[in-house]
């Protein structure tokens, strides 16, 4: 009965899997005969069209660059836009002996030995089909003139192509950055991106600043032609056309004028200026002085220029702004305070004497006051305003590296402020671990001593001193700091990047009230910025410092007049406005400006007061005196 | 012969012969390439001569090792040991060489699905079902991830034809299928939208002519050109003009279709059917549960294999990067196909030496 039951159900088994096979098998047969279907579609009925497409071969698909969005400031000023001019194209592989052709070619138009060596340049870093600009912008009258003769020269073509250009230059180099032409690197990147073919037909490509980092928006979509094309490759009609589609458009965050009034206020001096909205993280200005002027990279820069700006003692190409790493020297003050009160290391009453000099226990080396023969008694108010170095020794040892470094990296010292643009270095917040990790050295008490200052091994941007300076003036709410304010599609609305609060340091109203009050007697009289404030109709907070460039040795004085120009101490200062209710922070940089008091807070107070009352700068205080500047 | 198929075994080589004619032709008479892959070729075909040799219960046997050991390899494609190459990360360095997990898996996840049926056979229930279901998405998830989508959509086939095969009710399928296109919409709504835009691309490949839309429409033009009778050996034009990407690999049957027209295709579609009706017949005649779903899987998933392929060339599939069976230029997947084929030997040559 058992085995009846089995064998039955085996039969039954075997019947349905061979039913299944055959249904398969109709399966494979409906597909075959789709395929068939579509062997004879193309080779029997549409044969004619695709031989006449093969035999002329014939299709090119042409690619349409599209536009590459403008750059504005926040009040719709360009700062980046393009205007069409014509070139004098070669196609390398297409020219047998090419200094015979560009000297043929400069009995037509001016070729200068600059645009040689720089289409010789451009020759090396791309391997390609395509033609190479050795002129550009050519005028009416050379264009007619080189066409007129263009068949005398195979491989060269006179081109209409869209061209990169900044209104403001050097004013906006560091912050817009420029385009360049796309060079094997680019390539590469693009191609392990899966982008490369949106770049078929570009030649240019964001390098650096905003250029860079919104490359992606600013691109567009890369639009193209179907073109049927005879054995000659001249094209006979278009087949097919998809419209590319232009870059969207940025509004930045930033003020032109804003920025033009700032890079003024420098004057002669080199430096890094950037000012924050400190409610929303928005970016007013963003200076580094010098800057140089990218028009000269977008078509290949030849060497000779390119090793003048490389070698500058002034270092133009550096983006002091977002990669110079300097010491916050007293700016760190306030910070400090904070510090110090949170931990309750010190009470805001508590007097200390100040001799001169701070000496450790049981040691007898002393770290020096900047003030010979000391401040006498000092409390927490007075150790801002003053900027006593001192209370700030004591300050430092009492409260320990370990806890000095945990509360400053609150605000985002030792760390990248994650701004919208690319190679932003992350400064230096030392600690410990990271000097036994750096130097495999023990940490020693008098490391937390200079720590305390804002000298030793102590290294900030511009960009994170601003942002910290935000931070404090916006009561521990931190934004983070953007360029960009909205990026505007060319279909769609446009898309405003949002002013999220990335934390809140949720700092005692007391400590803030205590420090923010110190830091605006920095800018009264008796303060270390006495002059900044005087005459404004707002009250400003600030706090200067003197960031050193060559090392003191014990005993001996620094000396401004025996010190070369470049070894010259650098002049901070850090400000928000207005005091009560801040609307503009920034961190100001004059390298090699000496004190902050004298040259890096007027600076500030010319951009506040354009910000903030729309004047025009004007020279509100005593003539800045310059230490004895020989050169320039 | 021991333990061969010799009407397989004609059919495998005529498609060896044509393999080795057409790449010379399709790499421009580069003997280098036409030299590498009759090492490809000889070394698949003693591979699937060592398989066609192992006893069935050999076959069962290396089941759940060969898929436990291929699912670690493709855990470790993920992590830094994994090579990534134009976009994907599909390969494996193992010092002297980099291998492709996944190629492993083609065989592995039908094997080891064949082999949970078998076990399972008295009591069959839904529930064997789903784990089977399952045992073929554990690897699809991690392969879809690399991503490789051609590799995906065979494992898949190979995997859905064993629970096809193994009796899967209709009201599962016809409620999953339903199921899937009602769920379309909502997983199109979730979507970002350069997601979409992929998902359109692979569609419509025209709106991508700068990219993948560009093979589609010089492999339709190769095709179309051939006409009836082709343009003949090494004269075609799409071909040694270079306008033919992939030719050697992907691309080949264009190279095939041009040259030799339909009467090319029809012979080549006669001998891809003559296989695959070989596969039924040793399929219909196995004798064991097991053997009989892993015939079927592999005759069905190499017709797969070469469906999607001419599809894909000739406009009607979009292009997924599928070998042309047996034929494109490459070692792995011979060598995966040649395995499978020697497993479909074994199966028909060990069946009359065991009791029933």
């Amino acid at each position: 009965m058992n085995r009846y039951i089995e064998l039955k159900n085996h039969q039954r088994e075997i019947y349905y899997f061979r039913l299944r096979l055959v249904l398969s098998l109709g399966f494979v047969a409906v597909m075959l005969l789709i395929l068939l279907l579509r062997f004879f579609y193309l080779q029997v009925i549409r044969h004619d069209y695709f031989h006449t497409l093969g035999e002329n071969n014939r299709i090119y698909v042409v690619p349409i660059v599209p536009n590459r969005g403008l750059i504005m400031d926040r009040n719709g000023v360009v700062m980046a836009q393009n205007y069409s001019g014509y070139t004098l194209e070669i196609a390398p592989d297409k020219v047998p002996d090419m200094d015979a052709l560009i000297t043929e070619l400069s009995g037509l138009v001016e070729i200068t030995p600059k645009d040689i060596k720089r289409f010789k340049k451009l020759l090396t870093e791309r391997q390609t089909l395509e033609t190479m600009p050795i002129r550009s912008q050519l005028n009416n009258e050379e264009v007619a003139r080189v066409s007129a003769q263009l068949f005398r020269f195979p491989g060269v073509e006179i081109k209409a192509r869209l061209f990169r250009e900044y209104p403001f230059t050097d004013v906006t180099s560091h912050l817009i950055g420029y385009v360049g032409r796309i060079n094997q690197n680019d390539i590469n990147q693009l191609a392990e991106d899966e982008t490369a073919s949106n770049y078929l037909g570009s030649d240019y490509i964001g390098k650096t600043g905003v250029e860079q980092s919104y490359e992606k928006e600013l691109h567009g979509t890369t639009g193209f032609e179907q073109v049927e094309v005879d054995a000659g490759g001249r094209a006979v009609r278009v087949l097919s056309r998809t419209a590319p589609q232009s870059g969207s458009n940025l509004m930045l965050t930033l003020d032109a004028k804003l920025q033009e009034v700032a890079e003024q206020a420098f004057g002669d001096f080199r430096g890094a200026l950037v000012a924050i909205d400190p409610s929303n993280g928005e970016v007013l200005a963003f200076i580094s002085k010098p800057g140089y002027d990218p028009g000269l990279f977008i078509d290949g820069i030849d060497s000779e220029t390119w090793d003048t700006l490389n070698n500058s003692l002034d270092t133009p190409l550096n983006n002091r702004a977002l990669r110079g790493q300097y010491p916050p020297g007293s700016t760190i003050k306030p910070f400090m305070a904070l510090a110090g009160l949170f931990y309750d290391t010190r009470s805001p009453t508590h007097n200390i004497s100040d001799p001169g000099y701070y000496m450790l226990p049981g040691s007898r080396h002393q770290y020096r006051d900047w003030k010979t023969g000391g401040h006498g008694s000092v409390d927490m108010f007075k150790a801002i305003v003053i900027s006593c170095d001192t209370y700030f020794y004591g300050l430092a040892t009492e409260m320990g590296i370990d806890n000095m470094h945990s509360y400053l990296a609150r605000f985002g010292f030792g760390a990248k402020t994650g701004i919208d643009m690319e190679g932003e270095t992350s400064g230096l917040l030392p600690s410990p671990e990271w000097k036994s990790k750096r130097y495999n050295q023990i940490w020693y008490p008098g490391d937390t001593v200079s720590a305390g200052i804002g000298q030793g091994y102590n290294l900030v941007t511009p960009l994170q001193l601003a942002f910290a300076t935000a931070i404090l003036a916006n009561d521990g709410v931190a934004f983070k700091p953007h360029l960009v304010k909205e990026i505007r599609r060319a279909k769609g609305a446009a898309v405003p990047i949002e002013n999220k609060p990335l934390f809140d340091l949720q700092i005692d109203p007391a400590h803030l009230k205590l420090v923010k009050s110190a830091m605006e007697a920095v800018t009264k009289p008796g303060g270390t910025a006495a002059g900044a404030n005087y005459g404004a109709s707002y009250r400003m907070a600030g706090k200067t410092g003197t960031a050193q460039v060559i090392a003191i040795k014990q005993g001996e004085k620094y000396d401004s007049k025996k010190v070369s120009e470049y070894n010259r101490d650098h002049a901070w200062f850090i400000a928000f406005a207005p005091a009560d209710k801040p609307r503009i922070a920034m961190a100001v940089l004059a390298e090699n400006g000496g004190h902050g008091g004298s040259t890096a807070a007027p600076i500030a107070r010319k951009v506040m007061d354009y910000y903030l009352l729309g004047k025009a700068p004007q020279p509100l205080l005593k003539p800045v005196e310059k230490n004895g500047t020989e050169n320039d | 012969m021991l333990h061969m198929d010799p009407v397989l075994l004609y059919a495998l080589g005529g498609f060896a012969f044509i393999s080795l004619v057409l790449l010379y032709s399709a790499s421009d008479g580069n003997w280098l390439r036409v030299l590498a892959q009759f090492g490809n070729i000889a070394v698949a075909f003693l591979a699937m001569w060592i398989v066609a040799n192992m006893p069935l219960h050999w076959l069962m046997r290396v089941a759940v090792p060969m898929y436990v050991f291929g699912m670690i390899l493709l855990l470790l494609v993920m992590t830094p040991l994994g090579v990534n190459s134009h976009g994907a990360t599909r390969w494996l360095n193992i010092g002297v060489a980099t291998i492709q997990p996944s190629e492993l898996m083609k065989i592995a996840v039908p094997l080891m699905m064949a082999w949970y049926f078998e076990k399972n056979e008295a009591t069959l229930k839904l529930r064997n079902y789903l784990v089977a279901t399952i045992l073929l998405l554990l690897p699809l998830v991690l392969i879809v991830r690399q991503p490789d989508l051609g590799t995906t959509i065979l494992i898949w086939a190979s995997g859905f034809y064993v629970l096809f095969l193994a009796g899967l009710s209709w009201r599962i399928m016809i409620g999953l299928t339903l199921g899937a296109v009602a769920a379309a919409p909502f997983m199109w709504s979730m979507l970002h939208d350069y997601q979409r835009h992929r998902v359109l691309m692979l569609l419509d490949p025209s709106q991508d002519a700068l990219g993948k839309g560009y093979h589609t429409i010089q492999g339709m033009i190769a095709v179309g050109s051939g006409g009836i009778l082709g343009k003949g050996y090494m004269n075609g034009t799409q071909t040694h003009l270079d306008f033919l990407p992939e030719r050697t690999t992907d691309f080949i049957f264009a190279v095939w279709s041009e040259e030799f027209g339909l009467i090319g295709n029809l012979l080549l579609l006669g001998l891809y059917v003559f296989v695959i009706g070989r596969g039924f017949i040793v399929t219909a005649n196995a004798s064991t549960y097991f053997t009989r779903l892993m015939a079927g899987s592999i005759t069905l998933t190499f017709f797969t294999y070469a469906f999607v392929n001419m599809g894909m060339v000739s406009g009607i599939l979009p292009v997924v990067g599928v070998p042309l069976p047996l034929i494109s230029y490459g070692g792995t997947s011979m060598l995966t196909l040649m395995l499978g084929f020697g497993m479909l030997m074994s199966i028909h040559t060990h069946k009359k030496l065991v009791k029933t």
